[in-house]
């Protein structure tokens, strides 16, 4: 079943159009990873979808469970993860999570009990309990990518919008956060639209993969359609070759030098 | 069922969700006894000798076990009633006004530096009550009399051409203050020009006015500026949320569920209007507005809902202090509060200059 829907998303800065005609559907509970090279459009796709930029086109979620009932997307319904995310002076992890109740409060309303208990829950669920008091600003890179999964997660959104989540962390972090949201995804049925610069990663957690390229989509659908060698070397303008290593799809760059010593 | 064991973070997690954004009840306690305090000594000292008791008596009488039996002669109760009292209060709004001004700049432009004096806003309020005051313009409206609005007016030019020239310029923290310098240099040209055609004891009167005084007989200025600390006051308490939700950028703050763009109107016409009329009444009172958020940053902490609603008090507190201090400290002459204030603000300038400048804020 389709949660959102994208309909001719257009999205121009000074007559450069960076994302030209994009239509396509989420379904419930899917993981849909967005790639492209740089400046194909993954990020100005994202923030069209959270209204955040100028756009053109409709983008709409549906209404309750009738099938066909549709309405504007509103701050609740999607939570968004930035990509160089704001980290301010002396405001604890607390207080972090708790911007996300943002959305569900009244101009002139405060926090009420109900929203504190929300945020403890998050925590609570992300292992955060010994970081809650420290200041967001002295975390490390794996934690703070924590942390502001929780404001995230505490905004209690049906899609998860995640803007290149892990591109600063070491391998072994970037499974630590990825495993985690993948986790979330299966067990509260959250539907995520991440913009991954990593193919391999793309395809480990994607259900399905949107190809993106000077701002119109490629091609979309499951990992092994859409990551294919030519189409990929082509995109990226770099020889690309994509294996299979025990079931996991692996995209590796040939460079041209590693293919000039293979030549020798 | 088996009960689910509570992790020792457990407890952890709740007391710091609770306390996430808490109202600072014990520092706006202090805050409280501190300005009664504060406003108490500032009774009790002046040119004027009179029995300090007397004071004390005079103002508690309404209390039944006070006697009623005064102390003070009637002339001393004048002084005590239509100078000390006024003067006292009219810096306790000033301060607050100014502070809050600060405070509430600070947070909409993301930038530790800011100051309505610093901005520009001042001088811009400065120049309009001079057209006001000099050649008579007169562009009231309603409530709201010909110098405040005409101070108003020029101190909302001045802070929309700063943050203009500081989006322009790349909307650093330096733009925005070099885009303040330009204001506060043209409107202060306004000003030379406008003083230059006044006869010289109507230009000696407006001048006396810009070097920031709290000189009053009677409770005028209090009136006028009374409603303006309370509604703005008011205005910007209330959205003390939202100045901690734009501390994460506008665009995640948009990306939350906020409206940046309203939400900062709203908090810079507040606060202008707030700075210009207490330009109007006491003229250019350079750098309380930096001073006191960073105060209340150090010693409080630095969370919107503690700076703004703590540096209301503590600007209160600040200002009186420092009138005091310009009361005695040639005595009988008297420094202008003015010149005071930015003895104390321009080393903490410096100082939240270099602190800014090593986080690379």
């Amino acid at each position: 079943m389709s949660m959102l829907t994208c309909l001719s998303l257009t999205v121009s800065y000074r007559e450069k159009t960076v994302l030209d005609q994009a239509s396509f559907d989420l379904k419930k509970g899917e993981w849909l990873s967005v790639i492209g090279p740089n400046g194909a459009g993954k990020s100005s796709l994202l923030k069209a979808i959270k209204g955040l930029v100028q756009h053109k086109g409709e983008v709409r979620v549906r209404s309750g469970s009738s099938p066909d009932h549709w309405r504007p997307v509103t701050a609740t319904d999607v939570a968004y993860v930035p990509q160089n995310p704001i980290m301010p002076e002396q405001m604890s992890v607390a207080e972090y999570v708790l911007l996300g109740r943002t959305a569900h409060l009244g101009w002139f309303a405060r926090e009420s009990s109900h929203d504190r208990h929300v945020v403890s829950n998050v925590l609570r669920r992300l292992d955060l309990g010994a970081f809650a008091k420290r200041s967001v600003d002295q975390l490390s890179g794996g934690e703070y990518q924590r942390v502001v999964l929780a404001r995230a997660l505490a905004q209690e959104s049906t899609i998860l919008l995640l803007d290149e989540p892990t591109s600063a962390l070491d391998p072994g972090h970037q499974v630590g956060v990825l495993d985690l949201v993948d986790e979330l995804r299966c067990s509260d049925g959250l539907s995520v639209i991440a913009a991954m610069h990593d193919l391999t990663t793309a395809a480990r957690y994607g259900t399905r993969v949107l190809m993106l390229d000077h701002g119109q989509i490629v091609n979309i659908g499951n990992p092994s359609e859409v990551l294919q060698a030519d189409r990929l070397s082509t995109v990226y303008q770099t020889p690309m070759s994509v294996t299979s290593i025990d079931g996991d799809l692996v995209v590796i760059p040939k460079p041209k030098g590693s293919r000039r010593t293979t030549n020798l | 069922m088996e009960t689910q064991p509570v992790m020792p973070a457990d407890d952890e997690i709740v007391f710091a969700t609770q306390n996430a954004f808490a109202t600072p009840w014990a520092a706006l306690g202090v805050g409280i006894i501190g300005l009664v305090g504060v406003g108490l000594l500032s009774t009790l000292t002046g040119a004027a000798g009179m029995n300090r008791f007397g004071v004390i008596q005079s103002l508690f009488s309404w209390l039944p076990t006070v006697g009623d039996d005064p102390i003070l002669s009637p002339s001393q109760q004048s002084v005590l009633y239509q100078i000390r009292l006024p003067r006292t209060a009219l810096g306790m709004l000033v301060g607050s006004s100014l502070a809050m001004a600060g405070a509430s700049y600070q947070g909409v432009f993301r930038n530790p530096l800011a100051d309505p004096y610093l901005l520009g806003v001042s001088a811009g309020a400065g120049f309009g009550a001079t057209l006001a005051l000099g050649l008579g313009v007169d562009i009231g409206w309603g409530p709201f009399g010909a110098v405040p609005t005409a101070a108003f007016v020029g101190a909302v030019v001045a802070v929309t051409a700063s943050a203009a020239i500081a989006r322009s310029g790349g909307g650093s923290p330096a733009t925005l203050l070099l885009g303040g310098v330009a204001m506060a240099a043209l409107f202060s040209a306004g000003q030379t020009s406008v003083l230059q055609r006044l006869s010289e004891t109507h230009a000696r009167e407006v001048l006396s006015w810009l070097f920031g005084q709290l000189n009053t007989s009677g409770w005028t200025q209090v009136i006028i500026l009374g409603p303006y600390t309370l509604v703005c006051g008011w205005v910007l308490i209330a959205h003390r949320r939202h100045l901690d939700v734009l501390r994460v950028g506008d665009e995640e703050a948009k990306s939350l569920g906020l409206d940046p763009e309203r939400s900062r109107l709203i908090i810079v016409v507040s606060a202008s209007l707030l700075t210009a009329a207490a330009v109007s009444v006491s003229g250019l009172i350079a750098f309380v507005g930096l001073v006191v958020p960073h105060i209340v940053r150090l010693l409080v902490g630095s969370g919107y809902r503690v700076i703004l609603p703590v540096s209301a008090l503590v600007g209160g507190m600040f200002l009186a202090l420092i009138d005091i201090g310009s009361r005695t400290i040639m005595a009988p002459a008297e420094i202008p509060v003015g010149v005071l204030t930015a003895l104390v603000g321009a080393p903490t300038f410096a100082f939240v200059l270099v602190r800014s400048q090593k986080r690379g804020v």
